[in-house]
């Protein structure tokens, strides 16, 4: 997933029309009282970019963060690229806002200079003044906005040295925290409109089935109920509440008719193991010869590893606001691509995307979820249909059993071992839809590896699920590497920095990861954990993992209580560039580590004939308080590097890190989530 | 339809509704109180966390016909200036992520200090069991133990 990126010149504004603001682009509003609102230009779904983004601009800008109100900008094309995904708001736009930033310093900088008539260089800006030394004269932003209005937009504005970053680096609050502990409405599911009327929907009980007959004759008796609306593949009820459209839904009475083949996922896996014992005829990659150099080998490690479909389980239930009438539609609700949701929206119901406005709101999280439109596009049919503003409000049943779901994958590794050294690597996998990517470690540091994926073809729908690829992956790759580390009784650090030495000296093939930062974090989370001296009673698992443009490297321990792993504390290094905010930082670090343990543990998503099985948290268990680590240390490698990806890179390596600790404790090798049934 | 009166954050409020309406969406579609929040409907997660006569409760399955009689304290309600202990810690640490779920873990964390003012690690994990899908819970734990510092 790439995001758009478009030049920031392109995207800056003419002259102000209006004298008593400045805005010289539309990240930024200074107004003649002082008060100074940025707009943060991607969705906020948890990472934190509702902060960390206007930091950016703010630091270039030279206010102070106190006096800064932060709005989530409406979808503009102004902004560029606005989607939530592939850890790529702060990477994609931390050159761009910069310049954003330091273009609307400069321009107060030359107003305060005109204003008194000294040259340009002589004055600097700090703390939202612009400040001329010689003569003590000081401006404030407010004082200058009007004048500043007049000016021409530079082209070429100087950025700050990194040295003098007074932000960037620090730790800020998130910009929301007081609303978050106070309970003001923030969410999508928390609009309410004047005459909006609330709507739950009847979907499919299964995938292969679809909408036969409809009878709604008890549901229009619900108090409250006014109206039921049938689409292509569904019926809406609409209320007076949430509560009197979940009755009405209920009550609704629909033949659902079979069209195609009710999928199981014990089929699913009895398949994927066929193709992977059949293999697959043409590599992702191939290096040297996996099977030659089995003859030299004395052990052959042969093994499979197998992940469960997912739910992504964000805690605020799918919902949207739409007002579809007169030809032009109003949509404000949760989703990561409201620009995609538009087109979608223009396609489906035939209206001009200028006559289509997306606001999002922030959002109650998203791990890919919502990179698909599909609650937008629905409410906007509904409302069309039902000529009324409404929202449509999904339940957790809902939710879970409508999802695109992480694919269930299944992995065969093999590794050639002589009494002290890995002669190979074939790893191959299979999946709903898709496979494995070929080119990450240990491909380059080997003579002899091979990847191998293949797809599933499988009515039941997938999608991105947080970290698509390297969450399952890392699991697996990582395990196995500690398998082949047992095997050859070799240190797991001091293992991967020889395999990251020899990608360096002597690659093999293409090298999709920087070697030398991949020792960055290995060496310092071996430095954090004293990696060797191990408390007693404690057992601990190593790994790492690159994705998303970052490094992370984890040390996990456990004590075994009652044959259940509870969790010590977890390590972990990363390096991804430089830091924005430390605390959200360190916050998406913490959280990806603990979101990577609770689906390694418990939950998994079953389809018999076609249904899931699993409707709500009760049986699609989540990890609570007592299952999480005690304390999760988090170091970055200092860096002045432009900052990479940092929503997704912590979370791959964590469920491999506690399988190995697992593995530690108890020599038992965990090669099947959810760990939870393998514990007994 | 039946009416209720009813007891939410020290004030008496009047409505309308079918007995069977769960007190979440009494407070959140009746009253416009939204901070409490809806998760599952069935108990599990605990986003809807309020307090019936102190104690914490999910009110996505107390029907209102069973709070009526009760007085309710939503996340609105927890302090007047939003600076109960809890709060100022939650500040403090920059628990939240998503921030979804924090009203809830909120509410049963103040039920919480209330019974047990200086909770040990195991006393946590046994009361707070609510979901957090964003991973904030090595936080929350430092949050509860800051905040009964404060208290102390």
């Amino acid at each position: 997933m790439l995001l758009s990126f478009s030049l920031f010149n392109q995207r800056v504004e003419a002259k102000s029309p209006d004298n008593s603001v400045f805005a010289p682009n539309v990240y930024i509003k200074i107004n003649t009282d002082g008060t100074i609102v940025l707009q943060a230009p991607n969705p906020e779904i948890g990472q934190g970019v509702k902060t960390s983004l206007p930091i950016i601009i703010a630091e270039e800008l030279c206010v102070d963060w106190k006096k800064v109100q932060v709005e989530l900008a409406p979808l503009n094309s102004k902004f560029g690229g606005q989607m939530a995904g592939g850890s790529g708001s702060v990477r994609g736009r931390f050159a761009e806002l910069r310049t954003i930033g330091a273009t609307a310093r400069e321009m107060l900088v030359t107003a305060a200079a005109q204003t008194w008539s000294v040259p340009q260089q002589e004055c600097t800006a700090e703390d939202g003044l612009v400040v001329h030394k010689a003569s003590g004269k000081k401006l404030s932003y407010g004082e200058l906005a009007s004048k500043a209005a007049t000016l021409e937009v530079p082209s070429n504005p100087k950025l700050k040295d990194p040295k003098d970053f007074k932000f960037i680096g620090t730790r800020i609050k998130d910009v929301d925290t007081h609303k978050i502990i106070t309970g003001e409405p923030l969410y999508g599911i928390d609009t309410r409109r004047e005459g909006m009327l609330f709507a739950m929907v009847a979907r499919p009980p299964a995938y292969g089935k679809i909408l036969g007959s409809v009878d709604d004759a008890a549901t229009l008796k619900v108090n409250g109920v006014k109206k039921v609306i049938k689409l292509k593949n569904s019926v809406a009820v609409l209320a007076t509440s949430t509560w009197a459209a979940k009755k009405g839904r209920d009550a609704l009475v629909i033949q659902w008719n079979t069209t195609e083949k009710l999928e199981n996922t014990s089929e699913h896996f009895a398949s994927f193991k066929e193709m992977l014992e059949k293999g697959a005829s043409s590599p992702a990659r191939n290096d040297g010869d996996v099977d030659a150099v089995k003859q030299n080998a004395s052990k052959v490690l042969d093994v499979m590893y197998e992940l469960p479909a997912l739910s992504h389980g964000q805690m605020e239930p799918l919902n949207f606001f739409a007002d579809v009438r007169n030809g032009k539609a109003e949509l404000f609700g949760p989703t990561q691509v409201p620009d995609q949701l538009k087109g979608d929206v223009s396609k489906q119901l035939g209206i001009k995307p200028e006559d289509i406005t997306v606001s999002v709101p922030r959002q109650g999280g998203g791990f890919g979820r919502k990179l698909m439109t599909d609650n937008g596009v629905e409410a906007a049919l509904i409302s069309a249909a039902a000529q009324s503003p409404v929202q449509v409000q999904w339940t957790r049943e809902d939710d879970m059993q409508n999802d695109f779901y992480r694919p269930a994958e299944m992995y065969r590794y093999r590794a050639a071992l002589s009494a002290n050294e890995l002669l190979s690597w074939h790893q191959s996998g299979v999946g709903i839809g898709r496979g494995i990517w070929g080119d990450s470690y240990v491909a380059g540091a080997l003579k002899n590896y091979r990847a191998e994926s293949q797809g599933f073809t499988s009515n039941t729908p997938t999608g991105w699920w947080r970290a698509p690829g390297a969450c399952t992956m890392a699991f697996v790759a990582e395990s196995f590497m500690d398998e082949v580390c047992t095997e050859l009784k070799k240190d797991p650090v001091a293992f991967r920095l020889e395999l990251f030495r020899k990608a360096k000296q002597e690659p093999v093939g293409r090298i999709m990861y920087d070697p030398d930062k991949y020792k960055s974090v290995v060496e310092l989370v071996a430095e954090m954990c004293n990696w060797g001296t191990t408390p007693p009673g404690v057992y601990r698992g190593f790994a790492t993992w690159f994705s998303f443009g970052s490094y992370a490297a984890q040390v996990v321990e456990v004590k075994m209580v009652n044959g259940k792993p509870k969790i010590m504390k977890v390590f972990c290094a990363v390096n991804c560039g430089r830091v924005i905010n430390l605390s959200g930082a360190e916050n998406q670090v913490q959280g990806a580590i603990v979101d990577g343990i609770c689906h390694a543990m418990f939950p998994k998503i079953t389809f018999v004939d076609g249904a899931v099985a699993e409707t709500n948290f009760h049986t699609y268990k989540f990890l609570r308080m007592k299952d999480a680590p005690l304390d999760i240390e988090v170091k970055f490698v200092d860096s002045d590097e432009a900052p990479t990806g940092l929503g997704e890179p912590a979370l791959p390596p964590v469920a491999a890190a506690l399988a190995n600790a697992i593995y530690a404790a108890t020599g038992n090798r965990i090669r099947k989530m959810p760990f939870a049934e393998q514990l007994g | 339809m039946p009416k209720y009166t009813l007891s939410v954050n020290d004030k008496t409020m009047a409505v309308e509704a079918d007995a069977d309406t769960p007190l979440l969406w009494i407070l959140r579609d009746h009253l416009n109180l939204v901070g409490t929040k809806f998760g599952c409907g069935i108990a599990q997660c605990g986003a809807c966390t309020v307090h019936m006569n102190g104690n914490a409760v999910r009110s996505c399955m107390i029907p209102v016909s069973a709070a009526a009689t009760n007085k309710i304290v939503t996340i609105e309600g927890l302090n007047a200036t939003g600076d109960h202990p809890l709060q100022q810690a939650w500040e403090e640490l920059d628990v939240s992520q998503c921030g979804y779920c924090q009203a809830g873990q909120l509410m049963a964390a103040a039920a919480l200090l209330k019974r047990k003012p200086n909770p040990s690690d195991e006393e946590i994990d046994a009361m707070m069991t609510n979901i957090c899908r964003c991973g904030t819970h090595v936080r929350i734990r430092k949050a509860i133990h800051l905040a009964a510092q404060k208290l102390a």
